[in-house]
């Protein structure tokens, strides 16, 4: 194979899994945007959403499209119950009650899978594992392709979501401003609460997404980190920008894994964040506010 | 809670908000000094831990408690510590030049990462140090003719004027040492305008800056002293191990050291203190009465970290004050005993409270 082949395959293979990042990071932005708390165990839902998965189709054995329905509706369910049951009690304490808050919920999801399923490594077959497909000559693995194409039809369902829809739009009233939202007869606590549904249904798709190539742990929340990254080269508070933000670092990623000498590619994402936090705080799609008084 | 009555502006500087503190706190004192004399080694180790734990948490609650800033990466504070002492002595340099250059190090490794990052809101701070955290791992682990990978390094015992302080009994004493001056600095610092203007920037950022509180000098210098006293607990940390591996300077030990903090009580020396106790005794009392749990309990391989998630959890939903809260809403049950009132302690919400920038 020569080079720019090589080099071609590794970009997808980085965008793939930039695109997981993109989606973890993706619910991050989702709940910030409407609520200013920032869900430290919002790469813990994930692995939730993989085990949830997992359950469905190798124990239950059922059909992949179903139990992916299946799994996506569960974790959306304790989305929404995280916010109503746990979340909604901290409002008004400081920004960072939230974080340790959420740091701490992350422990407990760890245990909680661990214990309901295996502290083992696991996965379940998908139609896309081990098949190739082969575009103009260029040879992929179904498993990569299908995580971007499934990456961008979610982008396309939720941008008709919130662009086209009555809820969608009242979402984007409730996170502009909670106030009129409330004088416009908006439910803003539920609509918190289904926000929370969005992001944990989005984590579970890239869970499953992420099936094909990587085995499903407990400690699988830990990729939440590397969505920080992506979360911040997109601005966090833009939708968009923490997908393409989540691409741009998987692609680093896997090419530094190439290029650099090996431990480079575990701190890539680290180092990508720090340099745009240093470079550049407001992201590539951010904007800078100022606090008038 | 005492209030006692207040005649002199003075009364709210002293070092001793009390007159007969003085004389509670040197019974505490001699008495531990007497432990070692009567103690076993075991239990005497155990304390050292917990003393250099609670530098290490008076070092966080400086940042976190008081100037109102979170940072997920103080084990890295904790290693560039430890890992300093360690390659200083070996390099031949007495104890009492390595213990005060480990802090001064990992001073100016804070002040090197505070300055682009405290720029931003807080929660940009947790991202990036969680960051820096994760970075350093990697290093300690990588860096390997420096820091010996994942063999870990030696730390040879340390000398001082001629004495071998080694063995628990030295350690403990160097770590009682040690936070006996980390309490006395804090204390000073929190009455001296300095420390005024950590808790003014930690109340309300806009206002402390129209006061002519300069944010960016000012959180710099409490992040520097914040890394600093973790890096002097990560000196002793390193005598206290005797073999410094890479992997327990992790995340994990970060989200710790913040746990102490939080359940301690945010806002005061005592929290950091009774977090510290609660940090070291939760996994002894957990290897006492794991024999008794049922089999998958008792053998879950992350019982101990999933039990500190759920206090964390519980104690920022029902008692953000902490362990110190808890004991001032007793005392003060007691001291006003018919006459108690349950909204004395009444937390104020803040619903309109917003970082954000619109």
């Amino acid at each position: 194979m020569d080079d720019a082949a090589r080099l071609l395959q590794l970009v997808v293979n980085g965008a793939a899994s930039g695109c997981i990042y993109g989606l973890i990071a993706f619910g991050f932005v989702l709940i910030y945007k409407a609520t200013e708390m920032v869900n430290f165990a919002q790469g813990d839902i994930m692995m939730l959403g993989a085990f949830v998965a997992y359950s469905f189709i190798h124990q239950f054995g059922m059909n992949y499209w179903v139990g992916f329905g299946l799994a996506i509706a569960v974790t959306a369910a304790l989305g929404f119950l995280l916010d109503a049951v746990v979340l909604r009690r901290v409002i008004g304490q400081p920004q960072f009650a939230v974080v340790m808050l959420t740091l701490g919920l992350a422990f407990i999801f760890r245990a909680g899978a661990g214990l309901a399923w295996t502290y083992d490594s696991v996965g379940f077959m998908t139609p896309f594992t081990n098949k190739t497909v082969n575009i103009g000559g260029l040879v992929l693995g179904q498993d990569n392709v299908s995580i971007i194409v499934g990456t961008l039809v979610l982008c396309g369902v939720l941008y008709l979501f919130f662009s086209r829809t009555r809820l969608g739009v009242a979402m984007q009233a409730a996170s502009q401003n909670q106030l009129a939202a409330y004088y416009m007869g908006i439910p803003v606590r539920r609509i918190f609460s289904l926000i929370w549904a969005i992001s944990a249904g989005v984590a579970a798709v890239a869970a499953v997404l992420l099936a094909p190539v990587s085995m499903i742990d407990v400690n699988m929340g830990f990729l939440g980190i590397k969505a920080f990254a992506a979360a911040v080269l997109g601005g966090f508070g833009s939708i968009p920008g923490a997908v393409i933000g989540g691409v741009i670092v998987g692609v680093v990623e896997q090419l530094s894994g190439y290029f650099l000498p090996p431990g480079f590619q575990d701190v890539t994402s680290n180092i990508v964040l720090l340099a745009v936090l240093i470079l550049r705080p407001e992201g590539l799609f951010g904007k800078t506010i100022r606090k008038r008084v | 809670m005492r209030r006692p009555f207040k005649t002199l502006y003075e009364q709210d500087i002293r070092f001793w908000r009390q007159p007969s503190a003085r004389w509670w706190y040197g019974l505490l004192l001699i008495a531990l000094c007497a432990i070692p004399l009567v103690s076993g080694e075991f239990y005497v180790g155990e304390l050292a831990g917990l003393f250099i734990f609670a530098i290490a948490g008076v070092g966080l609650m400086l940042l976190t408690g008081y100037t109102g800033l979170v940072s997920l990466g103080h084990s890295a504070f904790l290693g560039i510590g430890a890992y300093t002492e360690a390659i200083l002595l070996s390099r031949g340099l007495p104890f009492y030049v390595t213990l005060p250059a480990a802090a001064l190090v990992t001073g100016f490794a804070g002040v090197a990462i505070g300055i682009p990052t405290l720029r931003m809101s807080g929660l940009y701070l947790a991202i990036a140090t969680l960051a820096f955290g994760s970075i350093v791992g990697t290093v300690l682990q990588k860096w390997e003719h420096v820091t010996g990978g994942f063999d870990g390094l030696p730390v040879k015992s340390p000398f001082l004027f001629g004495i071998k302080l080694d063995g628990p009994n030295g350690v403990y004493y160097m770590s009682l040492i040690g936070l006996l001056l980390v309490i006395w600095l804090a204390l000073n610092v929190l009455r001296s305008p300095l420390g005024r203007a950590f808790v003014a920037i930690r109340d309300s950022e806009v206002s402390a800056q129209s006061m002519g509180i300069n944010l960016a000098l000012y959180k710099t210098i409490s992040f520097g002293l914040s890394a600093a006293i973790t890096g002097l607990a990560g000196g002793l940390f390193a005598h206290y191990v005797r073999h410094l591996a890479p992997d327990a300077f992790d995340v994990l030990l970060s989200i710790q050291l913040v746990t102490i903090v939080f359940v301690g009580g945010l806002g005061s020396l005592h929290g950091a203190i009774f977090g510290a106790m609660f940090m070291r005794l939760l996994p002894q009392g957990i290897a006492l009465v794991r024999d008794d749990l049922p089999n998958w309990l008792g053998r879950m391989p992350g019982l101990e970290p999933s039990i500190f998630g759920l206090i964390l959890v519980l104690c920022i939903m029902y008692e953000p004050m902490g362990i110190n809260g808890r004991w001032m809403k007793v005392k003060a049950y007691f001291k006003n005993f018919p006459m108690h009132k349950a909204s004395a302690f009444r937390r104020q919400k803040s619903y309109a409270k917003s970082e954000r920038l619109r």
